[in-house]
């Protein structure tokens, strides 16, 4: 049920204490040498699409990926979905491909060709060998510029996502999820599922389904990012074939909208036959772009992102034995995303673990952390940079997302530097502003009888 | 991309939750990863103490995966203590003399690491990733915990209370992970696949740090391991480290190798699941052979053929067609150390009837033994398998992986470089055949799941409320 987006952090090597001294000191012979060398090619089409291509040459292997600045942000309130929907029929026949030509040939090259609706952005990607790479950009460029959007697709996939609708509802974080965001962005276009909800999906027209297409869908809002076994020039020149005929629109204008913060304690028990309580507990909180970001990844690696180092995880699950999993989450997007703890814990000890999350969301508030845990969090946020870029997708997706929240390419070289530069202090100053153990929204999914929720 | 959801798979368990595409990486592990245009091959050495170590040269990036392999499993257990190796991989945690409770994962994190650890009906794998220049702290680490674990009570009082919060999460409030266990309940009546990775609730009740001592002395030896490391290193100067960390670790005594073998099933075996869902499960496992037979390979691209990609005959005839279905899959891995299932499963749709889902599974395998594929839909399975393996490699932590298993269920790395080769001579005719041999009647196990109403709570069904401020 972890659904952060959150970027890739990045660091650098060179300012990584000594750490293991005393433990192995062979390590001290070889002193830290990794820096992320990712410098991409940026240049923008005639038809304004920005392109970004990163040559790795090491695999006969590319992808070809596609971020279309439109997601389900941008969906009509009552029509929540229709972002997914779009996306979802890309696939599903073009005006010389019908569904099943498409995935003939992508299958039988082996490749994937896939699209996917977020809340901020739509990407669409094809993932071939190099020798295939021409038919990768021709089934990417086809059914992002000519998607037929056929009658009997539309009902049929309408049809198959409200299904899974249905079936998403065996999963209790799904069902806490939903609920949780739709306490925490009440009147906001975070509130609903990208999916949208059975109401809204069957509310959706066919010619909704063209309208936002034709209104989000311009090369102008287009990232397309190219990594792999392909030279900057064999790029060029497949971008010019395949999407330079790709006709501009005026683009649409972006409302942000910051939501509402959650005034009060808001609980909402969903009863539900199951042996274990699911608990999501948090509130809003801030955007990707803003410059507390780096000081709050610190604070939330501490507090429960650090796995087996955080707070939570030691506290509720290693020292009490609660849970098997429990982790905190900042999902920061282009507006104020959300901040939440989740866990299952059996039914009986509801209770227990909820004051227990509340009780270290408090300490981070109350007193600073400490030396050790402060350059703990720092040298894993640092150290694990390169682990973020290991794969070839890993990388296509950090790219495309560095230029679509504007972080500038120097973020590869300067993370490091904005991490390492989070004090105590600012620890402190970020859980007083950014957590409250007062205002928040609590979901709990399970035996609701049984577990006697007192919070 | 509506294809995309399996049911979770029932024989990895890890220490903590992993990403989910893991999970389906391990299960599609019978692919293999040699393709002689790209071929990283590991290099193999053995230490004086039996361990086998493979490294791998990959320099594309700074970076590195670590995995100690074990060959101890679910299918090394007996009854009354099922779960015991999940048990086990959780303890390894808890720490030795040397690095006390809580220190391993810590160093490894504050040196830019992440580490964790999974346990299948097979195997016992722990890993690392992290910076290349970071290896040699892995590898210190796992060389120590290999012995001198240190087993405390205490430690096990809380533990099991996490795995079986683990239990809960995948298979008693999971009614897909429930319906998988019970399949292998059903189609193992002897052999130790019958009981679930996971254990039962008594079984980790009832376990005792004796238990877990026993276990640990018994499997975890050099001799019993296999170290793999992919990544931005240097096999020889690498080597000599190993070397000197794991050689002064004595040989361990040779585990007993497990004689219960599975008789043949003689007739099919049905059940059903009722319990509190959403939309029926219809799962239908057929005993198949594992990587030691030539079979294997026709079996491998016949699932390719029924279940890899939307243009695959499953999707395209219970999803896209008759629409009866909102997921549909086969499952078949060649890398088990005795023989597996393969298996089918259908997310059936809203409205539709699971009967109809499992006539129309049933109908795809007797077309398939009454007219052999067509020459294009094999060459479309053959190229998928020859891309994956390119793909797979494009991380470190799956192409150790499959380095880790291979060894692990015995089939060994070597032997699956001939993978690819096999698979481009599996013919038509060879596809029909192993249909009309395996997926037959009386070698199924067929189990569906039937929703059920939620028993009455004594509280209202959903109750919102405002809290003071």
């Amino acid at each position: 049920m972890s659904t952060t987006r959150r970027l890739p952090v990045a660091p650098r090597r060179q300012a990584l204490p000594t750490l293991v001294m005393g433990f192995c000191a062979f390590l001290l012979a070889s002193g830290p040498s990794v820096s992320a060398e990712i410098a991409p090619t940026k240049f923008v089409t005639g038809n304004g699409i920005t392109v970004l291509v990163l040559e790795q040459h090491f695999l006969p292997i590319v992808e070809i990926h596609t971020l279309i600045k439109a997601g389900s942000a941008q969906d009509p309130p009552d029509k929540a979905g229709l972002a997914n929907l779009v996306a979802s029929l890309l696939d599903e026949g073009t005006t010389t491909r019908t569904s099943k030509q498409q995935a003939e040939q992508i299958d039988f090259v082996g490749g994937t060709l896939e699209a996917n609706a977020s809340e901020d952005f739509t990407t669409a990607s094809a993932r071939v060998l190099k020798k295939d790479i021409d038919l990768g950009f021709t089934l990417l460029a086809d059914m992002l510029q000519h998607p037929a959007f056929y009658k009997q697709e539309f009902e049929r996939i309408r049809t198959q996502l409200l299904g899974e609708m249905a079936s998403d509802n065996d999963d209790p974080g799904h069902i806490a999820m939903k609920a949780f965001n739709q306490l925490v962005f009440h009147g906001h276009p975070y509130r609903w599922p990208v999916n949208g909800t059975e109401e809204t999906l069957n509310k959706i027209t066919l010619a909704d389904v063209q309208a936002f297409y034709g209104r989000e869908y311009s090369p102008s809002q287009v990232i397309l990012t190219i990594v792999g076994d392909v030279t900057l020039e064999q790029a060029t020149a497949l971008v010019q074939t395949h999407f330079e005929t790709w006709k501009k629109v005026a683009p649409t204008a972006r409302n942000t909208k910051k939501p509402a913060p959650v005034e009060r304690r808001t609980v909402q028990l969903i009863e539900k036959d199951l042996t274990q309580s699911t608990i999501v507990l948090g509130h809003v909180g801030l955007p990707r772009a803003h410059p507390d970001f780096y000081s709050v990844t610190v604070m939330n690696y501490i507090l429960g992102a650090g796995g087996f180092s955080s707070r939570l995880m030691d506290s509720i699950r290693d020292k009490q034995g609660l849970a098997y999993g429990i982790m905190s989450h900042f999902d920061a997007r282009l507006m104020p995303g959300s901040f939440w703890v989740n866990l299952q814990t059996k039914t009986e000890t509801t209770n227990q673990a909820i004051t227990g999350v509340l009780s270290e969301i408090k300490s981070m508030r109350d007193a600073p952390v400490s030396d050790q845990e402060l350059t703990e969090a720092k040298s894993f946020l640092m150290g694990s940079f390169p682990l973020r870029f290991d794969s070839t997708a890993k990388l296509a997706q950090a790219l495309a997302q560095v230029e679509f929240y504007g972080l500038g390419f120097e973020y590869f070289t300067q993370y490091p530097k904005w991490i390492d530069r989070v004090t105590k202090e600012d620890v402190q100053r970020v859980a007083k502003q950014y957590l409250d153990p007062k205002r928040y929204a609590l979901v709990v999914v399970g035996n609701i009888a049984k577990a006697k929720v007192k919070h | 991309m509506q294809c995309a959801r399996r049911p979770t798979m029932t024989w990895l368990y890890s220490r903590h939750i992993m990403q989910i595409s893991w999970l389906i990486a391990v299960s599609s592990l019978a692919f293999a990863f040699t393709s002689p245009a790209v071929a990283t091959e590991p290099r193999e050495f053995i230490l004086s103490n039996g361990m086998k170590v493979l490294l791998a040269e990959v320099p594309k990036a700074p970076v590195a995966t670590v995995q100690v392999w074990y060959k101890v499993g679910s299918r090394n257990e007996v009854m009354g203590r099922a779960g015991l190796s999940h048990m086990l991989e959780h303890m390894m945690f808890k720490g030795t003399a040397k690095y006390p409770k809580g220190t391993f994962s810590r160093l490894i994190r504050k040196n830019g690491g992440m580490d964790n650890a999974f346990t299948s009906q097979d195997f016992t794998a722990y890993f690392e990733n992290l910076a290349a220049d970071r290896v040699e702290l892995a590898l210190e680490l796992e060389a120590d915990r290999m012995q001198g674990l240190v087993l405390d009570m205490s430690e096990l009082t809380t533990e099991r209370e996490v795995v079986k919060e683990e239990r809960r999460l995948r298979a008693e409030d999971d009614p897909q992970g429930a319906l998988v266990e019970a399949l292998f309940a059903q189609a193992y009546l002897s052999h130790p696949y019958h009981w679930p990775v996971i254990g039962w609730f008594s079984d980790l009740d009832a376990m005792t740090l004796d238990d877990l001592q026993r276990h640990y002395d018994t499997y975890y030896s050099p001799n019993n391991a296999t170290l793999v490391v992919v990544g931005d290193i240097n096999a020889d100067s690498l080597l000599p480290t190993i070397k000197q960390l794991f050689e002064p670790i004595p040989r361990g005594p040779e585990p007993k190798l497990i004689a219960t073998m599975e008789s043949e099933q003689k007739g099919e075996r049905r059940f059903l699941l009722k319990r509190d869902a959403q939309v029926p499960f219809v799962m239908m496992g057929y005993r198949v052979p594992n990587f030691t037979s030539e079979d294997s390979y026709a079996l491998d691209i016949l699932d390719s053929i029924l279940s890899h990609g939307k243009s695959s005959r499953l999707y395209q005839n219970l999803v896209y067609e008759q629409k009866s279905s909102l997921a549909v899959g086969a499952e078949y891995s060649l890398l088990q150390t005795d023989p597996g299932l393969f298996y089918f499963y259908a997310l059936v749709s809203p409205g539709q009837r699971p009967e109809v889902v499992e006539e129309a599974l049933h109908r795809e395998i007797k077309r398939l033994q009454a007219d052999p594929p067509t020459e294009q839909e094999l060459q479309r399975a053959k190229n998928q398998v020859e891309a994956t393996h390119v793909f797979e490699q494009d991380s470190n932590f799956r192409h150790a992986m499959l380095l880790g298993q291979a060894e692990s269920v015995g089939a060994g790395w070597q032997k699956i470089d001939q993978f690819v080769e096999r698979i481009r001579a599996v013919t038509t005719k060879d596809i029909q055949r192993v249909a009309r041999q395996y997926l037959t009647e009386d070698n199924r196990t067929v189990g569906t799941l039937i929703p059920v109403p939620p028993k009455q709570p004594e509280a209202p069904s959903t109750a919102a409320q405002q809290g003071r401020p």
